[in-house]
């Protein structure tokens, strides 16, 4: 498992090593789960009660399916922690922080002022996302 | 038309210093440029032949004079004093250096303009019926559910990195004049037997080189929740969709090896869940935004007599200028097909002729269509002649609104680097065949398309004649199909047998129009004859 370089969460990490997805809900002990690109997250859901880890995958930065992985997570109503890992380029945060990620293991690492520069560089969102962000439309209608 | 508030503006301003920063990292070498094509290529930002390629989004393909004034300005300083319309109601620039594609932008920002979400694995700029708002046939006016989609998919954050492109297209008229259904996702405004307002949604249209025309997915969905039922489209596809060939990866390769009715199946279980999250826009946004797009303050009262007594004119009218739904008002199409040049191409001056009739006879706006030309939607029919006067002074004034002359071509080996063989001299030598306006007019309407390989920005596909350039042992050679539609007579054109060089492919267009005018029954449009008919009778004339 890959340790989070960037981290938006006051709990401790957890140490466990993550499993892949089969493995997870077969082993009713472990807490820590990696996703893959490509497998489907909604098979997590009946078990999310056990999870207090979710490593997502991201082979080549190009491949988005993580992002709908984190979103599918979060709307089920997990609260755990959720860790891209894998090919992850400082302009990909921002909106991976809009999905639900909330901590990060890139394979290069990234420059903090980068990494800030990014997600302080838009004010507004035109929708609703993970992050709660107001969408603009609610902020023109009070 | 819309205006941005300071939100939209925000947005916009934002994504330039995001972009400058983009830029400035990849010259200084902090980004690869396989790292920052991807994020180039979702500002529009090509790298072509010989230069970038700049594609800047006119959303809905509806504009106004400040804009295209801008636009002339960009094409003076920027580029070599042209721009170039495109078959996706955009507008490219050819002659991009990298390091001033920042100030551009910022210069574009000024009159809200922007190139966001033109190119890459993105939900690109969204387009629409041409003549919306002034159509006599529409249920209603699409733009304003373009716009607010264009906000609800602006920086998405689960959907900016897709597997492809996704190209969303909206009419609200039984007739089609966005092609419609070559998009990945088509949306037509109908009204179901409570009078309320709906979409019918199609999915899993493209052209590219595997054509699929898009499948009606839904008979009736409310309205208020089109951006839950679109989430659930893309979600399906994002989840899904291969990753491993880029030729595979279009929604369209998805919704054909699924089958119809499991990727429906799929996307009505997402759309139930959606609907619960609370993501549609509420009707007051859309009521804001509809209310920028209320009718112009029409005259009334005006006679609907046009002098027609100048014969030029007379034609011009005959072929440019469409009903309008206000009395005593005209829509006028003007062409950027003149014989012999570059289609969609037209030179800063003439942008700002445009601009000037625009302010002058039209509400202050324009219009680009996928046919790579543009309209004056709102034109009083007793200033038609003025325009006319106006236009034929700039170059602007041809009469070949879908004629053989009126040619949609992509760029092609003159400028594009994934091209097999060149386009535009083709339509050129096409258009100057066909010159003579006499002949143009008995063949009627005829739709010819090319493109310059198999990627099919020409739309060859959807051509009544289409032409695909291919590689044939290291020279270029064109192949010849017949029968396509990008209208609500959607279909496929079919290749009619072995590829011609240059001038053979020429000649064989020309048999194949001879053929027609021996077939053609009384009023019969050449897609008619060939619908009748066959193939057959056209192979014969063509191979002989
Ligand atoms: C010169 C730079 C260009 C490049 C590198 C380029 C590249 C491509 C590629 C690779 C495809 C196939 C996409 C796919 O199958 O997924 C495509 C499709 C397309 N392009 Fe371009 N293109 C260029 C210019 C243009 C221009 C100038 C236009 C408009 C006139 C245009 C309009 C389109 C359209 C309408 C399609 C078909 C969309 C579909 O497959 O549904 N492109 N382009
Ligand atoms: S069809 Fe091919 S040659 Fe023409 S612009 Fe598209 S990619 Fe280039």
């Amino acid at each position: 498992m890959a340790e989070a370089a960037l981290r938006f969460r006051n709990d401790d990490p957890v140490e466990e090593p993550a499993v892949t997805l089969d493995a997870f809900i077969e082993q009713t002990s472990a807490s820590a789960v990696r996703i893959e690109a490509g497998d489907d997250p909604r098979r997590l859901i009946p078990h999310l009660g056990r999870v207090k880890l979710v490593e997502v995958g991201f082979p080549r930065f190009r491949d988005g399916r993580g992002f709908s992985t984190a979103r599918v997570l979060r709307e089920a109503g997990y609260d755990g922690e959720i860790r891209a890992e894998g090919d992850i380029l400082v302009d990909l945060i921002f909106f991976m922080r809009r999905c639900g990620f909330d901590s990060f293991a890139p394979q290069a690492p990234l420059g903090r002022a980068d990494v800030d520069a990014a997600l302080s560089r838009y004010d507004y969102v035109y929708q609703h996302a993970a992050d709660g962000a107001v969408p603009i439309w609610k902020l023109r209608h009070g | 038309m819309y205006e941005y508030d300071r939100y939209d503006q925000a947005m916009v301003d934002a994504r330039v210093e995001d972009f400058r920063d983009q830029t400035r990292r990849r010259i200084a070498g902090e980004l690869t440029e396989d790292q920052f094509k991807p994020l180039r290529l979702k500002n529009g930002l090509y790298l072509q032949l010989h230069a970038y390629m700049l594609r800047v989004a006119i959303p809905y393909g509806t504009f106004n004079s400040r804009q295209m004034r801008k636009l002339a300005d960009i094409a003076r300083k920027y580029d070599r004093g042209y721009g170039h319309f495109t078959t996706r109601q955009n507008i490219q620039y050819n002659w991009i250096k990298l390091e001033e594609a920042p100030d551009l932008l910022a210069e574009l920002a000024t009159v809200e303009m922007h190139a966001i979400q033109t190119s890459g694995e993105s939900i690109r700029n969204i387009s629409a019926d041409q003549y919306a708002g002034a159509a006599a046939d529409e249920i209603c006016d699409p733009r304003p559910w373009a716009e607010l989609l264009r906000q609800a998919t602006t920086f998405h954050p689960e959907f900016s990195y897709l597997p492809r492109k996704f190209k969303i297209a909206v009419i609200s008229s039984k007739e089609d004049r966005a092609a419609l259904r070559w998009h990945d996702c088509a949306l037509r405004i109908v009204r179901n037997e409570a009078g309320e307002e709906g979409f019918e949604v199609y999915a899993g249209g493209g052209m590219g080189r595997t054509p699929f025309i898009a499948y009606k997915i839904r008979d009736f969905l409310p309205s208020g929740q089109i951006f839950s039922y679109l989430q659930a489209i893309l979600r399906v596809w994002n989840m899904h969709a291969r990753r491993d060939n880029i030729h595979k990866q279009r929604m369209k390769i998805l919704v054909h090896d699924l089958g119809e009715e499991e990727f429906r199946r799929q996307v009505e279980e997402q759309f139930e869940h959606f609907l619960t999250l609370g993501t549609d826009f509420p009707q007051a946004e859309y009521d804001r935004i509809a209310a920028f797009f209320a009718p112009p303050p029409f005259e009334t009262g005006l006679s609907d007599d046009i002098d027609l007594s100048d014969p030029d004119f007379a034609l011009w009218v005959d072929r440019q200028v469409i009903a309008h739904k206000a009395p005593g008002y005209a829509i006028a199409n003007i062409s950027l097909k003149p014989v012999g040049g570059i289609p969609g191409d037209i030179s800063a001056e003439q942008m700002e002729r445009v601009a000037d009739l625009a302010e002058r006879y039209s509400f202050d706006e324009i219009r680009a269509t996928h046919a790579q030309n543009l309209v004056l939607p709102h034109v009083r029919k007793a200033d038609l002649y003025a325009v006319w006067q106006a236009l034929d002074a700039a170059g602007l004034a041809d009469a070949n609104l879908d004629l053989v002359t009126d040619i949609i071509a992509c760029p092609g080996l003159d400028y594009c680097s994934l091209a097999n063989a060149r386009s535009i001299p083709i339509a050129q030598k096409i258009a100057q065949r066909f010159a003579d306006a006499e002949r143009q007019r008995d063949i009627g309407e005829l739709k010819i398309k090319i493109s310059g390989c198999i990627n099919a920005c020409g739309h060859h596909h959807a051509g009544q004649i289409g032409i695909l350039g291919v590689d044939r042992k290291g020279t270029e050679n064109y192949q010849l199909l017949l029968g396509g539609s990008g209208a609500e007579d959607t279909s496929q054109a079919k290749i009619t047998g072995p590829g011609f060089d240059e001038e053979g492919i020429v000649d064989a267009v020309e048999r194949t129009i001879e053929r027609y005018r021996e077939l053609r029954t009384d009023g019969e449009r050449f897609l008619d004859t060939y619908r009748r008919v066959g193939m057959d009778p056209f192979k014969e004339a063509i191979y002989g």
